[in-house]
């Protein structure tokens, strides 16, 4: 089973609960998913609107674990204080921490990230920073106290897959123990059961199942992708070899000639 | 006073954070509050005092990835 902080779940499967057409359509997914953590953030709430009391709503009725962000924080100050407010809001010292560099790949600005990752950390939350795949990072991320990491695969919403397979192998091999989550730009089915197979512990996406044609339907082919995954590595995958090898036994094969065994 | 509401310019007369907060009809919503960049606990509202210029966040839950 999958253990974040002390507390297992069966779903691989983190699932964020944007860009959805409608609530129902989010609820459905949930659903389809199995996933058993869903991300949320906070943003500023109209005196006139009020939008964030009906989400609020819905989240209470999915009953999933909530998982909250610092989406778009920019520096480690932001973050640190949109996190504080987090956990009053959703009750939870769970935060997905992240430090955003800029708007064009959203990537981890990697700096602020650890300085905020050891503040907060201190201060009793249970720290998941959105990384980049660069195992120096992850290295002080881990020294900074975050006992889960949470590299992402390629830009957020991307949907391009693993951009660079060699180093999150790299970082499982160097991280055997701690929960490997891959975050961000997974855009197919086969992208998690990728993910899966290189033997880390979860994947956490949104774009490529809320942006779908059909939610619901990629919800459910994005859990079937990560159970394949998990399973063949727990199984053990064959090593590739250059050349063929038989399947069918050799012997006994009719017509065979030992001349032709060459 | 003139003071900034998650961005907007607001001219109150509130005396705390608390008040602030009431008089905008978030008495009972689930909202999380900073003042000037640091976070103000729900608790503390009432006695965080507001001056001139300061700058308000007032957040609620919302979709997320």
């Amino acid at each position: 089973m999958l253990e974040l902080y002390g507390t297992k779940f069966s779903s691989r499967m983190l699932l964020g609960t944007a860009g959805y057409a409608s609530p129902d359509l989010l609820r459905q997914a949930v659903e389809a998913s199995g996933a058993e953590i869903v991300t949320v953030s906070l943003r500023r709430e109209s005196a006139r609107a009020k939008t964030g009391q009906g989400f609020w709503g819905l989240i209470e009725e999915m009953g999933r674990r909530v998982l909250p962000n610092t989406a778009g924080c920019r520096t480690a100050k932001e973050a640190i204080t949109t996190a504080q407010m987090a956990r009053e809001l959703f009750g939870t010292n769970w935060i997905k921490l992240e430090v955003i560099a800029n708007d064009d790949t959203l990537q981890p600005e990697v700096f602020g990230l650890v300085e905020a990752a050891a503040e907060l950390n201190a201060d009793g939350f249970d720290v998941l920073p959105y990384t980049t795949e660069d195992l120096s990072v992850a290295e002080r991320l881990a020294a900074a106290g975050c006992d889960v990491l949470m590299p992402w695969g390629s830009p957020i919403g991307s949907a391009r897959g693993l951009a660079n397979k060699t180093a999150l192998q790299t970082l499982r091999a160097y991280f055997p123990d701690t929960p490997l989550i891959v975050d961000a730009g997974l855009g197919a089915p086969s992208h998690a059961a990728e993910v899966m197979e290189m033997g880390y512990d979860a994947v956490l996406l949104n774009t490529a199942i809320a942006k779908a044609d059909n939610p619901v339907t990629m919800a459910r082919g994005f859990a079937r992708a990560v159970e394949g995954g998990r399973l063949a590595y727990e199984a053990g995958i064959v090593e590739p070899r250059d050349m063929a090898t038989p399947s069918t036994p050799v012997v006994g094969t009719p017509f065979f000639k030992i001349d032709n065994a060459s | 006073m003139q003071i900034l509401v998650n961005g907007e310019q607001h001219t109150t007369d509130a005396g705390s954070l608390e008040e602030l907060c009431k008089r905008l009809g978030f008495a009972d919503a689930k909202v999380a509050t900073a003042v000037n960049g640091c976070f103000v606990a729900a608790t503390a509202r009432a006695r965080t005092q507001l001056t001139e210029a300061d700058e308000i966040e007032i957040v609620a839950p919302r979709q997320g990835g």
